[in-house]
């Protein structure tokens, strides 16, 4: 008889910090105690803290531990497991108030988790992914039998379009007008496409969910083609998604045998099939057209649009292409209603965002909030600050096409228009942090760097436009700005946007244009007082010894590695600025302070 | 899958086997098993009490849990339930035997077994 469960992360996070070792030390630990009749072993999807990696969780107490290395397990299973006392070093407790005695804290009651609401993560790391039967217990495949038994293709487009979800793969078109868009395309042959290539630096909202609910996808890809009258789908991930792709494989693979996929779907007489088309991890395939024409076997390149792809998709006949997140929605929705997903969120936005935080934040990792929480919430309280004492200087959302919000526009509530309104954009949900060790500048590059490497080459635009940007980008930052190059940035930037073919190229300038807006000050810095005020650019950086600091130690002309320091024991060292390569090795090394950058 | 029933069906037989994740239940009962537990024979009780309240279908209401020694190592094992809104009971000295009286009696019937509360043992 089982009397506890214990659940383990096995999302891309934790796998990359050791889960799977974990899940062996526990099995054989449970079977060197004999428990292996009483304590059952889940491997699920991502909780979302994959900072604090790798997790597990025991029920019924529902105690939470976090970091747990293969040498913790003997004593979580000896102790916690065996005679019920909890591994204390261990408890992720972060609620901001005092603990009580003996008792682990409610995953709920914690700062990551209190501000949240799960709805397309709601099963990830609840569920085993591989197991059919435990999405059913949590009334999966449900909305598909309701819509196939009681509701024409008419109904649930309206309950889409009620509900108010909008795409979340990063344009926010709303997905009940996509889908009665391709329902009155005429055409003997349709197709349902998932746009599962997540391509946004720092972005894994799809790749969770693939792994954590595959399931839910499928489900959602089903009732969408009941809608717009389709028998065929397909899933576009890219390959350099392992997990996922082997895990949504089992899921087609066990919907396919127990009849929820296939011909006469609850005897209803609606047929749907699914396959999967793996990626080669282009970014621009990203883009629908691209996405389509990679599908159909040819180089991934846009098309025009119009024709769009509810209309002439893939090969030809009538498409509808939504992102993950957005499908992940689609059975909630079904079974709980329009008015319940319309009553979170804000007046344009219902319902839900998932964002994968990441750069300088205490709890790097996935957190899915309701529409309209504001920025400062997601940074401060669930994402706990910025580390180490720094200061928050701006978030960047939408990656490569999006832009920065500057810390003075903290209080945004986060929505698709909101963010549009300050000149960043929802995006698929990457959200990266910055402190003031950041030159955005710098950033901008950074992504800019990427819209080179990823543009297709198909528009010149795009192809040439982009590189253009880059060149005046690296003039400013090697210390050869003019003033005059800021007015070429923003004019470039805005013809390489109204001129390009796909969203690739109108929105590659984003990242310059957003951080002109906001940080002007710093491209003035780095041009006219040659300055980086962030202490990043190395060209405008030089190291200098204070010398009333230095113990002449000798560590840093020690580990220089050209040779630049010079100086006697005990005496004060220097450094020649013709010969130092600004790596910042002696910084690390000076234990008095004595050397600065600036 | 041809019908709803059939989905249904899966959702009922599977319900048992996930509701001891979502610990929701109402009431909570604890068993202590720390050594002077264990030693006492805890390990017996815990597995009667688990398989009393899924046998009986309660899974959803009640949750069986465990926990270290309290520091009455003497009464062990030791069982308390915790009701909502309700004082807390402390069963001593238990059995496999007591604990399926126990949930007869009070986890379904509502009535406190007090001959087994630690009121009344004999110190």
């Amino acid at each position: 008889m089982i009397r506890s469960h214990v659940l383990v992360c096995g999302g891309t996070g934790c796998t990359s910090s050791g889960s799977q070792a974990i899940l062996a030390k526990l099995e054989e630990e449970l079977k060197l105690k004999g428990l292996e009749d009483e304590i059952k072993l889940v491997q699920t999807g991502c909780f979302g803290l994959c900072a604090l990696g790798p997790i597990m969780i025991v029920y019924p107490e529902g105690t939470f531990y976090s970091q747990v290395t293969p040498e913790d397990i003997p004593e979580i299973v000896e102790e916690h497991l065996l005679k019920g006392r909890l591994v204390e070093r261990l408890v992720y407790n972060d609620t901001g108030a005092e603990k009580k005695e003996d008792v682990a804290p409610s995953l709920n009651d914690t700062t990551f988790y209190k501000k949240q609401k799960r709805v397309a993560l709601r099963n990830c790391g609840v569920i085993n992914p591989e197991n059919i039967e435990e999405y059913i217990a949590r009334d999966g495949y449900f909305a598909l039998a309701k819509v196939v038994g009681e509701m024409t293709p008419d109904d649930v487009i309206k309950v889409i379009n009620d509900s108010g979800l909008r795409g979340r793969g990063g344009g926010g078109f709303p997905t009940g007008r996509k889908w009665s868009f391709a329902k009155a395309s005429v055409s003997d042959k349709k197709y349902v496409v998932c746009n599962a290539d997540e391509g946004d630096p720092g972005a894994f909202m799809d790749r969770s969910v693939l792994e954590g609910d595959p399931h839910a996808l499928i489900e959602a890809m089903a009732i969408a083609a009941y809608a717009i009258g389709a028998d065929e789908g397909w899933v576009y991930v890219r390959a350099e998604y392992p997990i996922a792709v082997r895990r949504l494989q089992i899921a087609i693979d066990q919907a396919r045998e127990y009849g929820l996929l296939g011909e006469n779907i609850f005897g209803s007489g609606f047929n749907f099939d699914l396959h999967i088309r793996l990626g080669a991890g282009a970014f621009v395939c990203g883009e629908e057209t691209a996405l389509l024409t990679s599908i159909e076997g040819n180089r991934g390149e846009p098309r025009t649009r119009p024709p769009f792809p509810a209309v002439k998709g893939l090969w030809g006949k009538p498409t509808i292409v939504n992102n993950v997140e957005t499908y992940a929605n689609i059975a909630q929705i079904i079974l709980n209603g329009a008015e319940w997903f319309a009553s979170m969120g804000t007046e344009t936005s219902k319902g839900t965002k998932v964002f994968a935080l990441g750069g300088k934040i205490t709890n790097t990792g996935l957190v899915e909030i309701p529409m309209g929480t504001t920025l400062r919430e997601v940074v401060e309280e669930i994402g706990g600050g910025v580390p180490n004492g720094k200061k928050f200087k701006a978030a960047q959302t939408g990656g490569p096409s999006g832009g920065c919000i500057p810390a003075s526009l903290i209080d945004t509530p986060i929505d698709y228009d909101n963010l549009i309104k300050i000149g960043s954009m929802m995006g698929s949900g990457g959200l990266i942090v910055m402190d003031e060790d950041s030159c955005m500048v710098d950033i901008a590059k950074f992504f800019l760097e990427f819209t080179v490497d990823e543009s297709c080459g198909k528009c010149a635009p795009c192809r040439i436009g982009t590189v253009r940007l880059l060149e005046i980008l690296n003039k400013i930052t090697d210390g050869n700005g003019e003033m005059e190059d800021l007015d070429k940035l923003e004019e470039l930037a805005n013809y390489i946007k109204s001129a390009s073919l796909c969203g690739l190229g109108q929105t590659a300038p984003n990242p310059v244009i957003s951080t002109l807006r906001y940080f002007r000050d710093e491209y003035i810095a780095h041009i006219v007082d040659k300055k980086c005020p962030a202490g990043v650019c190395k060209k405008l950086l030089s190291y200098e010894i204070i010398a009333d600091k230095c113990k002449g130690c000798t560590l840093c002309s020690r580990v220089c590695p050209a040779g630049a320091i010079t100086g006697k024991v005990k005496e004060a060292h220097v450094i020649d600025k013709t010969k130092c390569v600004k790596c910042g090795a002696c910084i690390e090394k000076c234990k008095f302070g004595a050397i600065i950058k600036k | 899958m041809k019908s709803i029933e059939e989905l249904k069906a899966i959702k009922a037989k599977m319900a048992d086997k996930v509701a001891v994740r979502s610990s929701t239940g109402d009431i909570r009962i604890v068993v202590g098993m720390a050594t002077c537990g264990i030693a006492a024979g805890a390990r017996p009780v815990l597995n009667a009490f688990v398989e009393g309240v899924t046998a009986a279908g309660l899974t959803e209401s009640v949750t069986v849990t465990q926990t270290g020694c309290i520091g009455i190592c003497q009464y062990e094992p030791v069982v308390e339930v915790y009701e909502k809104d309700k004082e807390k009971v402390t069963y001593v000295k238990m059995t496999a035997d007591r604990a399926k009286e126990v949930i007869e009696k009070h986890i379904k019937g509502g009535a406190v077994v007090s001959e087994y509360t630690i009121g009344a043992a004999k110190i």
